[in-house]
C-alpha cells in the first residue's frame, strides 16, 4: 500500500513538474501563441473576396500565395497555414472579419485589409486581441496617425502600402510642374481612401500656388455623373484665372468608368485633364472607359520595378496566370514576408516541440524593421507603422496599346524627383 | 368654435404640417438662390433635365414590373432589379459579339432591335422562372412570406449569374450613329433615343393593358381573382404573363440603359436602379401603369437637377453626393402630400 502511494504521488510529481521543465513559457506582457508540436503556423489574410473591388483581393492573394510558395509552404519545419476572411471594402466587413479571426487564439497575424475603410474597423479589434493587422493596400493616412493628431493608429497595425500623403503629394507636384495646371477640381466617393487622397492633393495643389476650383463627391453606386459635371463645368466658367484644368478622381471602378465617359459630353470639360488615381489603375479601365474618353489619361500610383519583380511576375504567371490585376500584389508579398521572418526571429521552440510566439515579441520585431530589400522598394517601418517610405510612386499614362494589344500595366512617364521619364518603345 | 379645435387637435397633424410648410421653404429658398446666383446656364439647366429624363424612363420601364405585380398579386417582387440585371448582362455579350464582326455599326438599326428583344427574353424567362420557383408555391401564404422568398432570390439571381460571368466590369459597345450631340443643342442624341425608345414600350404596354383582351383579363384578376375565375379566366396564367411582360420591359430597359451608358455592366447592376424603381412605382401610386411611368421620369429629373438646383442653393457641400437624399425626401415629400402617390392606387372596394 505505501509502495503504491509513493508510486502515486511520483506520478504526481511528474506531471505537474514535466511541463515546467520541458515546455517554453510564456513571459509576453500581451500573451502567446503557443503551438503544440505539429501544429501549422497560422496567419490569416483579410481581403476583399467578393464585391465590386475583388480584383484587389485577388492581387493581394497573389502576393501572400507566392511568398508563402517560395518557402515551400513551411516556417520553421511546419506547415504555414493560411486561414482566408474575406472584409470585402466596407466597415461593416473589416468588423466582421475581425471579430471571427480575433476569436482564433492560434493566428499570429493577419495580411490586410485591402481597403481603408475595413482597416479603420478592423484595427481596434486585432489590436485588442493582440495581433498584427499587416496591410498591403490601405493608404489612408489616418491609419497610421495616432489619435490625439486625429488618426485611428493602434499598435499592430503595419502596412507596405504607400501613405497617400505620399500620393496626393507627387499627384499636384506632377500636375503643377510637369503638366502646368493652375486649376483642380477633384471628386471623391466618400470612402476614407478617395476622401483622404483628394484633400491631400488639394492642399498641395493650393501650398503649390495653384487654384482649387471644386471637391465634390459622388455616392457609391451613381451612373449618372452630369449633375456633378455640369456643376465643374459651372465652378470652371466662375473661375478667375485662366489656365489648364486637372480632374483628380481617386474612386474605383465603375464611377471612375462613368465620369471619364460623361466628361466628354459636358460643354466646358473638353480640356480637362483628366487624372485618376492607383484605385482605378486596373486592367479593365481601358476597355470599359473607352478610347475616346481615356486615352492619355493619368494616374499616380505604385511603381514596382526592378529585376527582383521581374522575377516575381515570371512566378505569378506560372502560378496563378497571366498578370496581377492591380497594383498592390509587390506590396502583399513584401508584408507576407516580413512577417513570417518576424515569426521566424521570435518564436522560441521548447525541448517537447512546442512553439511559443510572443505577441508583443512579433510587434517589436516589424517595428524594428529597418533596410529591408523588397520588391517595393528597402522599407523601414515607423513607430506607427508605415514600411514604405513613398519612393515606389509614380504617375502613368495609358496610350493606344492598352486599348487595342491589351497591354498592362500602362508605360510610367514621371517618377518623383527623377520627372518625366522616356518611353520605352516597342 | 374653440372647444372643436381643442378637441380636432392632433400633434401628428401639426407635425406633418410643419413639415409640408419647411420642405417646401427649403425648396423654395434653395432654388431661388441657384437661380439668382445665375452659376449655371440655361443650356446647362436643359442638359440636366434630358439626362434626367433618360435616366428616369430606365427607371420607369424598370418601375412597371414592380407595379404590374403588385397590381395582380399585391406582393412586391424585389428580385426585380435582378431580372433587369439578367437581361442586361446576357445581352451584353451578344452585343459584344456583334461589336466584333462589325453587323452592330454596319446595322444598327437591326442590331439594337435584336439586342432589345434577346434581352427581353432572357429576362422574361428569368421572370417566369421566378414565379414558378419561389412564388406560386407561396401564393396562400401570409403576406411577409414572399417578400423575404424574394429578397433571398434576388441575392441567388445575383450569385449565379456572377458564377456565370464573373465578378468583373463589362461595357457595351458605343454605337456610331447615337453619339454626338443634336444639332445647335449640347443635348446628347443618345439620350433623346433612350427616352423614345422606353417611350414606345411604355405606350405599348398601355395599349395591351388598356385595349387588348389579355390586359382586359388582367385587369379583372387584380380586381378580384375569384370572381374573375369564376367568369371563366386562368388565374395562374394571367400571373405568368404578368411575370413575362414585366421582365421583357426589365430587360428591354438593361439594354436600352447599355446605348446611352456603357460602363457598369456586372452582377450586382440591378441592385440600386432595383431600389430607384421600386421608389419610383410607389411615388406614382403602386399598382398605377400611368403613375409607375410618372414617378420614373419625375424621380429621374429630380435627382438630377434637384442637388444642383436645391442643396447647393443651400449651401450644403458636396450637393452631388446627397442625390438619393434629394430622391427619398420627395418621395417623403409625395407621400405626405399624397399618401396614395402622385396617381394613387387604382383600388378596388376589396383591397382597400
Amino acid at each position: 500500500m505505501k509502495k503504491f502511494f509513493s508510486l502515486l504521488l511520483l506520478l504526481l510529481a511528474t506531471m505537474i513538474v514535466a511541463p515546467m521543465t520541458f515546455a517554453q513559457e510564456c513571459d509576453d506582457e500581451i500573451g502567446c501563441v503557443v503551438l503544440e508540436d505539429g501544429d501549422p503556423i497560422s496567419i490569416a489574410t483579410m481581403l476583399t473576396i467578393s464585391g465590386n473591388t475583388a480584383f484587389l483581393g485577388e492581387d493581394s492573394a497573389g502576393g501572400v500565395e507566392i511568398a508563402v510558395e517560395q518557402r515551400d509552404g513551411e516556417l520553421l519545419g511546419r506547415e504555414i497555414e493560411i486561414v482566408e476572411e474575406d472584409s470585402g471594402c466596407s466597415a461593416e466587413g473589416g468588423q466582421a472579419a475581425a471579430q471571427r479571426v480575433a476569436s482564433d487564439e492560434f493566428i499570429v497575424g493577419v495580411i490586410g485589409t485591402n481597403c481603408s475603410s475595413a482597416a479603420t474597423a478592423a484595427l481596434p479589434i486585432l489590436s485588442e486581441a493582440g495581433m498584427i493587422l499587416f496591410s498591403s493596400s490601405a493608404t489612408s493616412p489616418s491609419l497610421t496617425s495616432v489619435p490625439d493628431d486625429g488618426g485611428v493608429y493602434e499598435p499592430g497595425f503595419y502596412r507596405t502600402a504607400h501613405n497617400d500623403l505620399f500620393q496626393g503629394a507627387i499627384a499636384a507636384e506632377f500636375a503643377i510642374d510637369e503638366l502646368g495646371a493652375s486649376r483642380l477640381a477633384t471628386i471623391h466617393d466618400g470612402s476614407p481612401y478617395a476622401d483622404g487622397l483628394q484633400a491631400v492633393m488639394a492642399d498641395t495643389f493650393t501650398e503649390m500656388g495653384g487654384e482649387v476650383i471644386f471637391q465634390g463627391a459622388v455616392n457609391v453606386g451613381d451612373t449618372d455623373m452630369n449633375p456633378i459635371l455640369t456643376d465643374i463645368a459651372a465652378a470652371v466658367a466662375a473661375s478667375e484665372t485662366d489656365g489648364p484644368l486637372v480632374l483628380y478622381f481617386p474612386i474605383f471602378e465603375p464611377e471612375g468608368n462613368f465620369i471619364a465617359a460623361q466628361s466628354l459630353d459636358v460643354p466646358g470639360l473638353e480640356d480637362a485633364i483628366l487624372f485618376g488615381a492607383d484605385g482605378i489603375l486596373v486592367e479593365s479601365f481601358p476597355e470599359n472607359t473607352g478610347q475616346d474618353a481615356a486615352l492619355g489619361m493619368y494616374f499616380s500610383g505604385p511603381v514596382v520595378q526592378g529585376e527582383a519583380y521581374e522575377e516575381f511576375l515570371a512566378l505569378w504567371d506560372e502560378e496563378i496566370g497571366g498578370v496581377p490585376p492591380a497594383g498592390f500584389h509587390a506590396h502583399a508579398y513584401d508584408a507576407a514576408n516580413i512577417l513570417l521572418d518576424a515569426v521566424a526571429e521570435v518564436a522560441v521552440e521548447g525541448d517537447d516541440g512546442t512553439l511559443v510566439i510572443g505577441r508583443q515579441a512579433l510587434r517589436d520585431a516589424i517595428t524594428a524593421t529597418e533596410g529591408y530589400e523588397g520588391l517595393t522598394g528597402t522599407l523601414t517601418c515607423s513607430e506607427t507603422g508605415d514600411c514604405a517610405t513613398g519612393e515606389a510612386l509614380g504617375v502613368f499614362q495609358l496610350t493606344e496599346a492598352e486599348f487595342t494589344e491589351d497591354a498592362w500595366p500602362p508605360p510610367v512617364v514621371w517618377l518623383p524627383g527623377v520627372g518625366m521619364v522616356e518611353m520605352e518603345m516597342e | 368654435m374653440n372647444q372643436n379645435w381643442i378637441e380636432d387637435f392632433s400633434w401628428v397633424d401639426l407635425i406633418i404640417n410643419v413639415l409640408r410648410v419647411g420642405i417646401i421653404v427649403l425648396v423654395i429658398v434653395g432654388s431661388f438662390n441657384t437661380l439668382a446666383s445665375g452659376r449655371f446656364t440655361g443650356e446647362q439647366w436643359l442638359s440636366l433635365v434630358v439626362s434626367g429624363l433618360a435616366q428616369g424612363s430606365i427607371y420607369a420601364l424598370i418601375a412597371l414590373g414592380y407595379t404590374l405585380v403588385y397590381g395582380i398579386l399585391l406582393m412586391i417582387n424585389f428580385a426585380h432589379g435582378e431580372v433587369y440585371m439578367a437581361g442586361a448582362f446576357t445581352a451584353y455579350f451578344l452585343a459584344d459579339y456583334f461589336n466584333r464582326t462589325g453587323f452592330l455599326n454596319n446595322y444598327p438599326l437591326l442590331a439594337i432591335p435584336l439586342l432589345i428583344l434577346f434581352a427581353g427574353f432572357i429576362s422574361m424567362m428569368v421572370a417566369i422562372l421566378l414565379e414558378r420557383v419561389a412564388y406560386r408555391p407561396l401564393r396562400n401564404s401570409p403576406r411577409l412570406v414572399p417578400l423575404i422568398t424574394a429578397i433571398g432570390a434576388s441575392f441567388f439571381l445575383q450569385y449565379t449569374f456572377r458564377g456565370f460571368y464573373g465578378s468583373g466590369f463589362k461595357s457595351y459597345p458605343t454605337i456610331d450613329i447615337l453619339s454626338g450631340s443634336i444639332p445647335g443643342t449640347n443635348v446628347p442624341l443618345n439620350q433623346v433615343v433612350v427616352f423614345i425608345f422606353a417611350l414606345v414600350l411604355m405606350l405599348g404596354l398601355y395599349w395591351l393593358v388598356e385595349h387588348t383582351r389579355l390586359g382586359k383579363a388582367m385587369r379583372a384578376v387584380s380586381e378580384d381573382k375569384e370572381v374573375s375565375s369564376l367568369m371563366g379566366i386562368d388565374i395562374d396564367r394571367i400571373i405568368v404573363l404578368t411575370f413575362a411582360i414585366g421582365g421583357a420591359l426589365a430587360g428591354a430597359a438593361g439594354v436600352i440603359n447599355g446605348l446611352y451608358r456603357p460602363q457598369g455592366v456586372n452582377f450586382f447592376m440591378g441592385f440600386i436602379p432595383g431600389i430607384k424603381a421600386f421608389t419610383a412605382a410607389v411615388l406614382g401610386g403602386i399598382g398605377n401603369i400611368i403613375g409607375a411611368m410618372l414617378g420614373g421620369l419625375f424621380l429621374g429629373v429630380i435627382e438630377a437637377v434637384g442637388p444642383n438646383l436645391v442643396l447647393a442653393g443651400l449651401g450644403v457641400p458636396g450637393a452631388n453626393q446627397l442625390k438619393d437624399v434629394i430622391a427619398f425626401t420627395m418621395l417623403v415629400l409625395v407621400l405626405i402630400f399624397r399618401p396614395q402617390g402622385i396617381l394613387g392606387e387604382r383600388l378596388a372596394e376589396k383591397k382597400a
